[in-house]
């Protein structure tokens, strides 16, 4: 049985905290005689202390050499304060920075948080005890309470604790008094540190531990290269385009969808979460009669947005349908239907797409090349979810190299353009505002969406499909008018 | 011996191999295409809701895809499902054990998923009739802590865990379908493409790897971070990917040049990323970081625009809903909040 020693949190390299490195590099450039923080020093009744900072020099400082405004540079040192590099002399127990004349010093790099030893209980132990035979009472409530926890689980070795921390008070005493106060003022901030009082965020509490110890180099055996080399080869037969292309792919998505962003661009007719009225969303639900200006343009960006949206695939099934072609979209969509339905009708679902849209004379057959369909009828045999992959490539190709382009350029689409929904923008007041939020109802849950979506659709199938003709003979007459 | 140096020298010159196939298609980098680009203004947002109610740290959450309902996990052992704009809890599921990682919600909306340490994925079903939340089933066979979740479908689901191996499940049967290793540490955090075909994990060897589900094979490892990667997520066109790290940078990596295209970092930010998310454009990346704040960057300028800032503690979890309309995070301060 391995036991891990919880408190240990591999100290000896601090996986979680690869900041402190960079934390260090800063403090010690804080301790530059020339043009690091100006020190004093401060009086402390009879005895004076050195090098004492004040919290304005230091967030002052910080802000000048990182070049950030002074409330990142007060977080920055309330940071190096909560990981115990630099520790107030007043007001001790609370580890932040206050950017007035409130006094800080350095901490001696012994007890630096990334030091070689763990931060033991033993070590802890004999602190308190230390304290307690100074004088009788002064711990805290907090601290009385560890105290007499670790005098019931440490009790085999409490001769050995009470040992060392008389030890420890002896050779302090001997100590000139100002090297006392300053070592105790240290120690003290050390322990606020690694052991915080309850209530405080503590800046060493860096959650759960990772399973694969950072420390430990992995054995170069045979098995290690031969995975390298696999993941490797497998790495460089991946097909590469040039980054000119790619990149320029990438920027033009964010240009192109730079409008769309309601991080970037205000929505009309106002933002819900803004205002609280939720009129866009009702503008937006999945299946509206009228979809808005910039969802239909959404639609021309390309195929995939147009399939993606509800109301887009209504409005594309309408043009097939006229086109006679609508068996394609059909297919497709009974391809979605089998990759991401549940694993008991897959096979029914394969056969139902086979009869319908494959097998010769089949009701709505779709026309796709010999090989193809050589490959999805044996893979029938056997059907998985992925079995009418190659066909439902080859269909999706053939809808957004074909059909697609003339469905941005049909009558059916030029007529949800000029239907489509612009709404102004909403001027609301403030005492509106304050309606509006008191007005605030629960959104519909999807599931209840989903349901009444179904019942819809049930609805429709039941009143048979859409009378081609008719549909014609209206969009010629609206044309004539 | 011998064999093993082979194997070695072997091993090199493949890395080699690469590299130089990298560098021959790199005929232009983002920098020199966006050099005529302005930096995106400075971008405010504001938190307009707070969802208070958890009693313990916060590890993750997720939007549904009606970007109104979110799912939180919290170590106080619930798991919570919001109704972000009127801060109403709609269900509030109590977990078998408390030290949870992670949660997901289905892009369906009928089910959530959550694990932790209990080395279990436990599905949980929200459409039940008697509107009583139950356990749908518990998938169990990762050897470590469930770190991530994401689900497919309703019958599908895709975890990452501490033991470095990714598994693909289907729900039905609670069986896994594949295991995707590979990694050398532990797998912090997944991501899945817009298009469902493949995914990205990021884990603790410092490298992002885009696994394809049909064949479970690796197609592409990314280096270059000098510490764990705990989040990782897709551009929005499913064609580059976005890593964040404990050495307080974040990476992007595009996917058909297979090249690292630019590092957001800056030498006032020391403290690792926790999660990330881009913005519905991918013009904005949002990062929440281990110094309580959020930064946003643009993506293609590399440039802080912004700031979130507001938490008392870690953020340890960040998302934007798919309309792109709000940004939530969730902090170990217990508190949720939405920004805009």
């Amino acid at each position: 049985m391995t036991i891990r020693n919880v408190r240990d949190h591999g100290q000896r390299y601090r996986p979680r905290m690869a900041c402190l490195k960079k934390v260090e590099t800063v403090v010690l450039e804080m301790q530059d005689p020339k043009t690091g923080v100006k020190s004093q020093t401060q009086r402390l009744v009879i005895t004076t202390i050195p090098h004492a900072i004040t919290g304005e020099d230091i967030v002052a400082w910080i802000a000048n050499r990182l070049k950030i405004d002074a409330s990142e540079a007060q977080a920055m040192g309330t940071m190096m304060v909560a990981f115990g590099y630099i520790y107030p002399l007043q007001d001790h127990k609370r580890l932040i920075i206050k950017p007035d004349t409130s006094l800080y010093r350095f901490q001696t790099p012994y007890f630096w948080p990334a030091q070689q030893w763990p931060v033991e209980d033993t070590d802890y132990a004999i602190y308190l005890a230390k304290r307690n035979i100074r004088k009788k009472g002064m711990l805290e409530l907090y601290e009385q309470e560890e105290y007499n926890n670790l005098y019931k689980w440490m009790n085999h070795k409490w001769d050995f604790i009470v040992m060392q921390a008389k030890e420890q008070y002896r050779a302090g005493k001997e100590r000139k008094k100002p090297d006392r106060v300053v070592f105790d003022c240290q120690e003290r901030a050390y322990w606020v540190v690694h052991r915080p009082p309850p209530g405080t965020v503590s800046a060493m509490d860096h959650g759960l531990d990772r399973m694969v110890d950072p420390n430990l180099e992995e054995k170069k055996t045979p098995d290690y290269y031969r995975r390298i080399i696999m993941f490797t080869q497998q790495c460089i037969m991946r097909p590469r385009v040039k980054s000119s292309v790619s990149i320029g792919a990438l920027v033009k998505y964010t240009a192109t969808y730079k409008e769309h962003d309601p991080f970037l661009n205000s929505c009309l007719p106002s933002n819900p979460w803004l205002t609280d009225d939720i009129t866009y969303w009702n503008l937006n639900m999945p299946n509206v009669e009228t979809p808005t200006k910039m969802r239909v343009e959404r639609w021309t960006f390309s195929f995939g947005e147009l399939l993606a949206d509800p109301r887009g695939r209504d409005d594309f099934r309408l043009f097939l349908k006229k086109e006679f072609s609508g068996e394609n979209l059909a297919f497709w969509e009974g391809c979605e239907d089998l990759k991401w339905g549940a694993a008991e009708t897959m096979k029914e679902k394969a056969q139902q797409i086979y009869k319908t849209f494959l097998a010769r004379g089949a009701p709505r057959w779709i026309n796709i090349d010999g090989k193809t369909m050589d490959i999805t009828v044996k893979g029938l045999a056997h059907p998985h979810r992925y079995v009418l992959d190659a066909a439902q490539t080859h269909i999706y190709m053939l809808m957004k190299k074909d059909s697609y382009g003339r469905y941005l350029k049909s009558p059916v689409f030029k007529e949800t353009q000029k239907k489509a929904a612009a709404p102004d923008a909403h001027r609301f007041s403030e005492t509106q505002l304050e309606q509006n939020s008191k007005r605030r109802r629960p959104s519909l849950s999807p599931i209840t969406l989903k349901q009444q979506e179904e019942e819809q659709k049930a609805k429709l199938a039941a009143s048979g499909p859409v009378d081609i003709t008719q549909v014609m003979s209206k969009l010629e007459k609206k044309q004539r008018k | 011996m011998g064999e093993m140096e082979q194997l070695r020298k072997e091993a090199e010159s493949l890395k080699d191999d690469i590299t130089a196939a990298r560098k021959a298609v790199q005929d232009l980098t983002l920098q020199d295409h966006v050099a005529g680009t302005a930096v995106v203004g400075r971008v405010q947002l504001k938190t307009r809701k707070t969802l208070r109610g958890h009693l313990a740290k916060i590890y993750a959450m997720h939007w549904g895809t009606d970007s109104k309902l979110c799912v939180s996990a919290s170590q106080d052992g619930k798991l919570i499902v919001w109704d972000s704009y009127s801060t109403n809890k709609v269900h509030a599921i109590p977990l078998k054990s408390s030290w949870v990682m992670t949660c997901s919600y289905a892009p369906s909306g009928n089910m959530v998923a959550c694990g932790g340490l209990d080395n279990m994925c436990s599905i949980y079903n929200l459409k039940a009739k008697d509107g009583n939340v139950k356990v749908m089933r518990e998938l169990a066979a990762h050897t470590g802590y469930l770190s991530c979740c994401r689900f497919l479908s309703d019958s599908e689901i895709i975890t990452s865990s501490g033991d470095c191996t990714c598994l693909l499940w289907d729900i039905e049967t609670g069986t896994e379908k594949t295991v995707f290793a590979g990694h050398l540490g532990d797998c912090m955090s997944l991501g899945v493409a817009p298009d469902f075909n493949t995914f990205i994990s990021g884990a603790c060897d410092f490298t992002a790897k885009l696994w394809d589900i049909r064949d479970g094979q690796c197609r592409q490892t990314f280096g270059g971070h000098e510490s764990d990667i705990n989040a990782i997520g897709f551009f929005p066109n499913g064609n580059a990917v976005i890593t964040g790290s404990d050495d307080a940078s974040c990476k992007l990596y595009d996917l058909r040049s297979d090249q690292e295209l630019i590092t957001f970092q800056d030498s006032s930010i020391m403290c690792g990323v926790t999660s990330l998310a881009p913005s519905l454009s991918g013009r904005l990346l949002l990062a929440g970081y281990d110094d309580f704040n959020c930064n946003i960057w643009d993506t293609l300028k590399a440039e802080r625009v912004g700031v979130l800032s507001g938490h008392d503690n870690r953020v340890s979890c960040i998302g934007v809903t798919p309309d792109g309309m709000a940004c939530c995070t969730g902090s170990w301060d217990s508190f949720l909040k939405i920004w805009n």
